[in-house]
C-alpha cells in the first residue's frame, strides 16, 4: 500500500490536531442548541464523523447524533463504470429533518460525492441547514461545492492520488500525496 | 454476471455477494423515501407465462425501489393467446429496448434460450420444472439471518412434491453450495428417478424429520398435476403433511407459497412462530435489488450479439473480475 515516491503530509498528531480545530470551528458556527448531527461518508469518512463527535460531545457538554452514509446509489457515473460498485448500508437512525447537518469526508476532490451525499441526504429528511466538513481539501472541483471546514489544503496536481488512512482501518492516522505514475488502491 | 438463468452457473462466493448485498438493501426499505435512484432511466420487463403474483411484484417493488421503469407483460391477454412464439414475442418487446427480462415461463430452458435472442439481461422466473434461481437466492438470505450458526453444516428436509418443484431443484443446490446437508421427502410418485445426482439424500416417510434443522415444505401443484400421482390429497395429508405433531420446537419452517393450508401444512404450523414464510417474502423485494443492481448498474458495452448464434464468451471480456476490483475489497458474509 505504501508507496514509496508517496509523501506523508500529515502525521498521526497532526490529524488530531486537525480534528480538533474543525471541532472548534463546528461549535463556534453552530453556538445555539440543539447541537449538530453528523453524518461520515463511507468508508473513512464515517470514522473521522466518529472522532469528531468524541470532540463535539465535549466541547458542548451535549449527545451529538451520529450517522453513515454510503453514497453508491446515487454515484453520477453508475451507467459509465465498468461493473456495479458495492454498496453498504447507511445508517442514519435518527429524524434529521429541521436540524443542522455536518457532512463528514475524507478528501474533497471534484465534488461529485459530496452533491451524492446531499442528494442522498435529502431522502432522508429535509435538514434545515447542510454543512461540510473535510481533512482534506485538494482543490480541482468541478462542481460548485465548497467545504464549510477543512483540515489541510492541499495543493495537488489533478492526477497526483491523496490517501487518507485511518488506525481502525489501515493501522495509522495519516494523509499523504502519491505521484501520478503510481498504481494506487483507491 | 450478464444473466441470471439459473443457481447451478453461481458459486458460493457469488450467492454470498448477492445475499450480502441484499442484506445492505434491506435499509432502503426503512427510509423516508423508499426509492434510491441507482437504476434511474433502465427499463425492466416482466415478462409472465404463467400466473404469479407475488414473485412479479416483488420484481415489480425491487425494479420501483431502484427507479427503474417496469412494464408488466402477461400472456393471458396478449399477442400469446393469438399464436405469437415465445421468440416472436421477445423480438417484438425487445424493440422497446428494455435493459432487462424477468421471464417466467412453464417451458424448462427458456430462458437460456431467450438470452440468446435479444441484449437485455435475463433473469429467470421461474423455468418450467427447471430452476426459480431467486427463490433460491431468498431462501438463502432468510436462513442466513434466522440460523445462528448459519449455513454451513445444517440438515435440511425438502418435503413434498419435488417432481413438479423448479424451487427444490434451485434450492438443493444452492443450499448444498452453501455447506447444508439436504434430504428430499415425499412420495415415490413425486420424488424424481435420479434426483440423488445432485448429491442430496432421499426419504419415502418423515419418520426422521426430526433430524432436521430446517424443514422446507413444497405446495401440492394440482395445476401441474395431469395424471393420478396421489390417490387423494387427504391420503397425502395424512402421510406427508407438515404438523404440530411433526414439526419439532427448533426447526425452521420454510414455504415458497402460496400455502394450501391443510394439505402440505397444517393451518397451526403457518401460525407458528417457527414459520419464516413472511420473511421469505421480504427477503424477496432484497434480494431482487441485489439481482437487478447486479445486472443492471455499470456499463452495459459487451453484449453478445444477438444476430450471432453463440452466447457470449464465459469469461466476460470488458467487465473486470470483481475478485480483482480494488474499489471495495470487503464484499462477503455480513448479515446485519
Amino acid at each position: 500500500m505504501d508507496s514509496p515516491n508517496e509523501k506523508v503530509v500529515l502525521q498521526a498528531e497532526d490529524v488530531r490536531r486537525a480534528l480538533v480545530r474543525v471541532a472548534h470551528e463546528i461549535v463556534e458556527r453552530n453556538p445555539a442548541p440543539p447541537a449538530p448531527v453528523l453524518i461520515g461518508i463511507h468508508r473513512r469518512g464515517a470514522f473521522l464523523a466518529r472522532r469528531l463527535r468524541e470532540q463535539l460531545e465535549e466541547l458542548l457538554d451535549a449527545e451529538v447524533l451520529l450517522g453513515d452514509l454510503d453514497i453508491g446509489f446515487y454515484r453520477d457515473d453508475l451507467q459509465r463504470r465498468p461493473d456495479a460498485p458495492i454498496v453498504h448500508a447507511s445508517h442514519i437512525d435518527f429524524d434529521i429533518t429541521g436540524r443542522t447537518v455536518v457532512i463528514v469526508d475524507d478528501v474533497l476532490f471534484t465534488g461529485r460525492t459530496v452533491r451524492a451525499a446531499i442528494e442522498a441526504l435529502f431522502d432522508y429528511g429535509r435538514p434545515a441547514r447542510v454543512q461540510l466538513a473535510v481533512l482534506a481539501d485538494r482543490g480541482h472541483r468541478e462542481l460548485p461545492i465548497r467545504p464549510d471546514y477543512v483540515g489541510k489544503n492541499l495543493p495537488t496536481a489533478r492526477d497526483e492520488h491523496v490517501h487518507v488512512r485511518v488506525e481502525e482501518l489501515d493501522g495509522t492516522d495519516e494523509v499523504a500525496i502519491a505521484p501520478a505514475a503510481v498504481e494506487t488502491p483507491a | 454476471m450478464n444473466h441470471l438463468l439459473s443457481i447451478e452457473e453461481l458459486d458460493r462466493t457469488e450467492i454470498e455477494r448477492i445475499v450480502a448485498q441484499a442484506a445492505r438493501f434491506a435499509e432502503v426499505s426503512d427510509r423516508d423515501i423508499k426509492k434510491v435512484p441507482a437504476l434511474r432511466g433502465r427499463m425492466v420487463l416482466n415478462l409472465f407465462y404463467e400466473a404469479s403474483t407475488r414473485t412479479r411484484s416483488s420484481f415489480e417493488l425491487a425494479a420501483k425501489r431502484l427507479s427503474a421503469d417496469v412494464v408488466n407483460f402477461a400472456a393471458s391477454g396478449s399477442s400469446v393467446e393469438k399464436g405469437e412464439s415465445l421468440k416472436d414475442t421477445v423480438l417484438t418487446l425487445s424493440a422497446h429496448k428494455p435493459d432487462a427480462i424477468v421471464l417466467r415461463t412453464p417451458w424448462a430452458g427458456a430462458a437460456e434460450l431467450v438470452s440468446r435472442w435479444c441484449t437485455a439481461a435475463i433473469v429467470n422466473a421461474g423455468d418450467g420444472k427447471h430452476e426459480h434461481p431467486t427463490q433460491a437466492l431468498l431462501d438463502v438470505y432468510t436462513l442466513l439471518k434466522r440460523l445462528p450458526g448459519g449455513i454451513d453444516g445444517a440438515s435440511i428436509w425438502i418435503v413434498g412434491d419435488v417432481a413438479h418443484s423448479r424451487v427444490a431443484r434451485s434450492n438443493i443446490i444452492a443450499f448444498q453450495r452453501m455447506g447444508a446437508r439436504v434430504t428430499v421427502a415425499g412420495p415415490p410418485t413425486l420424488i424424481p428417478r435420479g434426483i440423488e445426482a445432485l448429491g442430496c439424500e432421499v426419504r419415502y416417510t418423515l419418520d426422521e424429520l426430526a433430524k432436521a434443522d430446517v424443514v422446507y415444505a413444497l405446495r401440492m401443484q394440482h395445476e401441474r398435476m395431469n395424471e393420478s400421482f396421489l390417490p387423494s390429497l387427504r391420503e397425502y395429508a395424512a402421510w406427508y403433511q407438515i404438523n404440530g405433531r411433526r414439526l419439532g420446537p427448533r426447526q425452521v419452517l420454510m414455504h415458497p407459497g402460496p400455502v394450501n393450508r391443510g394439505v402440505e401444512l397444517s393451518g397451526e404450523v403457518v401460525d407458528s412462530p417457527q414459520a419464516v414464510i413472511t420473511a421469505q417474502v421480504e427477503a424477496g423485494v432484497v434480494v431482487r435489488m441485489a439481482v437487478l443492481y447486479e445486472l443492471l448498474a455499470g456499463a452495459r458495452e459487451h453484449q453478445p450479439d444477438p444476430t450471432r448464434p453463440g452466447r457470449s464468451a464465459p469469461g466476460h471480456p470488458g467487465r473486470p473480475d470483481r475478485q480483482g476490483q480494488p474499489d471495495r475489497p470487503e464484499n462477503v458474509k455480513q448479515l446485519a
